[in-house]
């Protein structure tokens, strides 16, 4: 066996062991740690196809940022396990055909090398181009117009979320930080002149 | 010459295996000198602040006090690790391992000279900043895994800090990655080696802090705030506030010590090769060299000292207010002045 497919074969292990405690672990601190690990996997299963840009904008925006404000969430809410796990009989009808539609379309994708999906004539990119850079390029020339759409969508997201946590009034009581840098000491102390007084 | 003989004489001993037993040493010769340079910068800081002070600082054990960051390591091994109960307990060991681990892999692409890199990647920047991301789950993690409400809001106070500094950090990269054309270490240093100045003998004038002046700011006072230092350290604050290593003892505290420690170098190092001009020599006359970057290095971790021992500690709403409201907006206006300033005829990146 090659060394290339020796590590393919490692870290995929690796991912289907993790992805699978994601949905077993009982604890969903755990659950989220391991989708951790399924991305540090998957990290490096997309290093092995030469796409390093990939790779690493998953560990970077995945695991550096989503995964934590997921831990964050998920260690904020109450959790009660055992309420989380009460009604699986009633969900299992509406699980299973998900799972079944979900197996579909993965046997589609899986399938496609022996049907003939991926067999095109677009050219391949030589090994020696830097994928960062190509990236970048199509990205602002060809997709200039859907990456500019995504990003006035997000924005949109952001402005909501911001809207939607400040919509009741401000109950803390924190002085406004451009006002409270121009307060002098005199603005807030009083210096008294006092006679001494005699102690009789 | 000595190198080449070492390795001709591996390579005899090992056989096959010696591109291997090549990597791993060279992994030993970063790590081994980052470790103690860790255990050095502890020792400098108290001196540095005992000196600022008006105090001696440490002086007792060994001469002028050279041994007292061995006796301190030392002490906090043969410290009992109390775990406390209903805590998580795998979790909460691994939490000092995820704020470790990033400080010591992100040193794969560091680059000490023209040749002298670990793994010379072109995405090395981008790695960098991946890798040093992760630092932020020791933190959340500890304080999670402690089963303590002190510990759990002072991990959550920290970890968003990070994450809120991080987006400034990064988007002062983005300026200088744009400077340089290049998410290469090596060749965003290479870059800072032309121009108008060095052709005249002044190249600290070409590096990009002086072009990059307010991105320098930020980035210098993002790292502060990311490596959880004064003025910024409400992760600690030893005696107002409790943060997210409070259940923690021996050895197990001392990781999240060395962590910081350890970034504080990595950070230095960074800023020294994207600002200040990495191994390049200041001046014309003097030839460029390893030893410049290390003095470069020792400077910006003395500024780190200096911070800590003239600034008052920042109140919470402050720091978020500085992150998100001025460090944010600048560096968006920056990005675009530069981008301007690129596409004018007055280009000096060429």
């Amino acid at each position: 066996m090659e060394f290339k497919t020796f590590v393919f074969y490692f870290l995929s292990a690796i991912l289907v062991f993790a992805g699978l405690r994601v949905i077993t672990a009982r604890n969903p601190v755990h659950a989220a740690l391991y989708l951790v690990l399924a991305f540090f996997s998957a990290s490096g299963v997309w290093m092995l196809l030469q796409a390093e840009f990939l790779a690493i904008a998953l560990v970077l925006v995945y695991v550096g940022a989503v995964m934590v404000l997921f831990l964050f969430v998920v260690m904020m809410l109450d959790i009660n396990l055992d309420r989380l796990r009460e009604g699986f009989w009633s969900y299992l009808p509406l699980g299973a055909i998900i799972a079944l539609l979900m197996v579909a379309e993965m046997a589609l994708v899986l399938g496609g090398n022996y049907l003939g999906l991926f067999e095109s004539n677009v050219a391949q990119a030589g090994a020696d181009t830097s994928n960062v850079q190509s990236v970048g390029r199509l990205m602002f020339t060809e997709y200039m117009y859907p990456f500019e759409l995504a990003s006035v969508i997000l924005l949109v997201g952001i402005v909501a979320a911001v809207a939607l946590t400040q919509r009741e009034k401000r109950k803390n009581k924190s002085v406004d930080a451009s006002r409270q840098v121009f307060v002098k000491a005199r603005d807030r102390v009083r210096v008294l002149q006092m006679p001494a007084e005699k102690r009789d | 010459m000595m190198i080449d003989a070492l390795q001709g004489l591996l390579q005899g001993i090992f056989g096959s295996v010696f591109p291997l037993i090549w990597v791993l040493l060279k992994i030993v010769l970063i790590i081994a000198p980052l470790l103690l340079c860790v255990a050095y910068l502890t020792f400098w800081e108290r001196k540095v602040i005992g000196w600022m002070q008006v105090r001696i600082g440490p002086n007792r054990v060994g001469p002028w006090g050279l041994i007292q960051p061995i006796a301190d390591g030392l002490k906090l091994l043969l410290k009992e690790v109390v775990i406390p109960t209903g805590s998580d307990k795998s979790v909460f060991l691994l939490a000092p391992m995820f704020a470790f681990a990033p400080a010591l892999a992100a040193w794969a692409v560091v680059p000490f000279n023209d040749t002298l890199v670990l793994a010379n990647v072109n995405a090395s920047l981008l790695y960098i900043m991946s890798i040093t991301s992760i630092g932020v789950y020791g933190i959340i993690l500890s304080g999670w895994a402690s089963n303590s409400k002190y510990a759990f809001l002072g991990g959550m106070r920290s970890a968003a800090q990070m994450i809120s500094y991080e987006v400034a950090m990064g988007l002062a990269l983005v300026v200088v990655l744009m400077v340089s054309n290049s998410l290469n270490l090596g060749d965003i240093v290479n870059g800072q080696g032309r121009g108008y100045f060095v052709d005249r003998g002044l190249g600290f004038l070409s590096w990009n802090w002086l072009p990059l002046l307010p991105m320098f700011v930020v980035y210098l006072t993002s790292v502060v705030a990311e490596t959880n230092r004064a003025p910024f350290d409400l992760a600690e604050g030893e005696s107002e506030i409790v943060g997210f290593h409070v259940e923690y003892s021996g050895m197990a505290f001392a990781v999240f010590f060395l962590a910081e420690y350890a970034n504080m170098i990595l950070v230095s190092t960074l800023t020294a090769i994207l600002f200040l001009g990495g191994w390049l020599s200041p001046v014309g006359f003097l030839p460029d060299g390893i030893l410049w970057l290390f003095l470069k290095i020792s400077a910006v971790l003395f500024v780190f000292l200096w911070v800590r021992a003239t600034f008052p500690r920042y109140r919470y709403d402050q720091i978020m207010r500085l992150g998100w409201k001025v460090f944010i907006p600048l560096c968006l206006i920056w990005l675009v002045v530069v981008g301007t300033w690129m596409m004018s005829p007055l280009n000096i990146w060429k």
